[in-house]
């Protein structure tokens, strides 16, 4: 049982979940590194990127290139309106009013959901280009775990590229150092944070249709524990780290994955439990995480 | 804060008008009212003990519900009646916990239920409370998820998903409302004392608090501790209460029903979590009938929801709360 082969094949499942929580996370942690906002309304958007393109790409048919931008543009637009609308308005108040205010988003969206599309889970059937199945000595994979590997390492170089190099990034970087010395540097705040906003709604709509393509169900409330381990990925990495981010996303990726493949049959019913015990013993032993760095405190 | 002058006198008159109200509730209304009332109590308790961390200290926890869970896991499992233990393959009790012959009575494994989950709180609050940040309100919710994974496999202990049924209904409205007392007085006296300043300082500015002297760890466990106990006792009347248990019933939802209580009624205030769980209970059984005779379920959720977020945006210091100009 425990051959080569199951250990590359458990190893790549390893890695796409793995992918689908760094993307998770990258949008995480960029909204945490500025607003210390934890953003539960996160979760939301993959629920709400996973129908989306259900009804778009399966039921409509329409072809996969505009199915992933219809998405996109989805899901940055829902980012928009949630900074806009409620967002914004918190700002400089309280950080636990940005947390309670995402958590009343979080469930408006999942029971809006849930009375809209019902209850029941949905088949999320793929296109069949997306499901060819190859065969090699060792391992066997579909058209979507290319899709999503592949997919996941453009995103996160088109990333690096955007908050390293654009003007936009280094301001985002900037503000995420300090708020307020970068507001006084003539950086309009308002418009990063929205960006941030935008690109991890936007970022976790696409994770949402890779998670129906990949699994193949979804369901009004996919979205809350994939979210909430999405942080558990960002604090695994380092908070307020974009590169921790990705690694911690496949950390526990390949964590969650392993652990279910190697330890016995029994314990797999403790998949859930073993991604927050991991996230505990992390908080114990290294808080600032991986790649993380001891935040300084004045008052 | 405004001083009233011999506080321990008005919580004197105050528990007796509420034992004259509750005896005349129980006498004069008729059982559907009652059931409600006994609803309130118990989610006013789980309200006021939430208060403690989220309201009073800052520390915003989402694992209320596991608390329940452990209260009511336990007190259930301690005070189940003998004759019923076999039919349902539940475990004897070992002989330090009274042995096959006795089942403990429902005060005591009240008591067992708050004890245990202040344990917990113990166990989970010394890694995740060193930590500054909303770092508590995930491990919170992880914690949550962990308790409803043993929950539903710890087949031997607690039947696994098929949960427990035949609970014998010991909570009535008197001891709902006597421990509703117990838990506004107790922790009305932590906080006017000198631990709740220091956990209002520590609320208001964690680094400045230890600067004059405050360790927050030691206030941000015992503000979690205490909480996580009258959670704990509010999930055992639970369990006593609707008289089956599931693990599915200590999700998420009941954490956030809860945090929607406390927002709504004013996060901070003695008067805000009673008022914010009466109110929510009461509108949800006004929206119950319209739930279920329109078929969309999620509407009370739904409403909870968009009362949160109007809350937060438009009055954030609730229904009770006073409003302060915030300095600096």
């Amino acid at each position: 049982m425990f051959s080569l082969g199951y250990f590359l094949q458990q190893t790549m499942n390893g890695v796409i979940l793995g992918c689908i929580y760094a993307l998770l996370a990258l949008g995480m942690t960029m909204v945490y590194g500025i607003l210390r906002l934890i953003n539960f309304a996160h979760g939301a958007l993959i629920t709400l990127g996973a129908f989306f393109t259900y009804f778009v790409l399966v039921r409509f048919g329409f072809p996969l290139v505009a199915a992933i931008f219809l998405v996109l543009g989805f899901g940055g637009l829902m980012g928009l309106v949630l900074d806009i609308v409620a967002y914004r308005k918190l700002r400089g108040g309280p950080e636990v009013a940005l947390l309670i205010t995402s958590l009343g988003f979080y469930t408006f969206i999942e029971n809006f959901m849930k009375m809209v599309v019902s209850p029941q889970p949905y088949a999320f059937k793929a296109p069949s280009y997306l499901t060819t199945i190859f065969k090699t000595s060792f391992l066997t994979f579909r058209t979507i775990d290319i899709f999503v590997i592949g997919a996941s390492v453009v995103i996160m170089w088109c990333f690096h590229l955007f908050i390293k190099k654009t003007k936009m990034g280094i301001a985002m970087r900037a503000t995420a150092e300090n708020l307020e010395v970068a507001s006084i540097m003539g950086i309009e705040i308002n418009r990063v944070i929205s960006v941030a906003f935008v690109l991890g709604s936007a970022l976790a709509a696409f994770t949402g249709f890779m998670w129906g393509a990949k699994y193949g169900q979804i369901s009004y409330d996919m979205g809350f524990l994939t979210g909430v381990k999405a942080f558990v990925a960002v604090v695994i990495g380092g908070v307020g780290s974009i590169p921790g981010a990705m690694v911690g996303g496949f950390v526990l990726g390949l964590a969650e994955i392993l652990s279910t493949a190697f330890l016995p049959t029994s314990f797999s019913e403790y998949r859930d439990g073993m991604v927050f015990a991991i996230l505990i013993l992390v908080l114990l032993i290294k808080p600032s995480g991986i790649m993380g760095v001891k935040e300084e405190v004045r008052v | 804060m405004r001083k009233v002058k011999n506080p321990e006198l008005w919580f004197l008159v105050g528990g007796l008008i509420l034992l004259g109200g509750v005896f005349l509730a129980d006498h004069l209304l008729n059982r559907y009212l009652v059931h409600i009332l006994i609803l309130m109590g118990i989610y006013s308790i789980t309200t006021v003990s939430l208060n403690l961390t989220n309201g009073y200290t800052g520390l915003f926890s989402l694992g209320h519900a596991a608390f329940m869970a452990i209260g009511a896991y336990t007190s259930t499992l301690l005070a189940f009646p003998l004759h019923l233990r076999e039919a349902y393959e539940l475990p004897l009790l070992p002989a330090f916990l009274g042995g096959p012959e006795h089942s403990w009575p429902f005060f005591l494994a009240l008591l067992a239920g708050g004890a245990l989950a202040s344990l917990s709180a113990l166990l989970i609050g010394l890694p995740v409370l060193r930590l500054r940040g909303h770092y508590l309100s995930v491990a919170s919710l992880g914690f949550m998820v962990i308790i409803t994974t043993f929950a539903k496999t710890l087949r031997g202990i607690t039947r696994g998903s098929m949960g427990i049924n035949a609970i014998p209904s010991y909570t009535n409205i008197y001891w709902t409302y006597l421990w509703l007392f117990i838990s506004v007085y107790v922790i009305w006296r932590l906080v006017n004392s000198r631990f709740g300043r220091a956990m209002l300082a520590i609320r208001e500015d964690e680094t400045a608090a230890q600067a004059l002297g405050i360790y927050p760890m030691k206030y941000k466990l015992l503000s979690f501790v205490v909480g996580a106990f009258f959670a704990g006792v509010a999930g055992g009347l639970y369990a006593h209460f609707t008289k089956a248990i599931r693990p599915l019933e200590f999700s998420f939802f009941l954490t956030f029903q809860i945090v929607t209580m406390l927002v709504v009624g004013g996060m901070g205030t003695t008067s805000g979590p009673i008022v914010g769980a009466i109110s929510l209970i009461a509108l949800r059984y006004v929206l119950k009938p319209v739930e279920e005779g329109l078929q969309i379920y999620g509407l009370i959720e739904l409403i909870y929801a968009t009362l949160l977020i109007v809350i937060m945006l438009w009055r954030p210091e609730g229904i009770m709360g006073k409003r302060y100009s915030k300095i600096g």
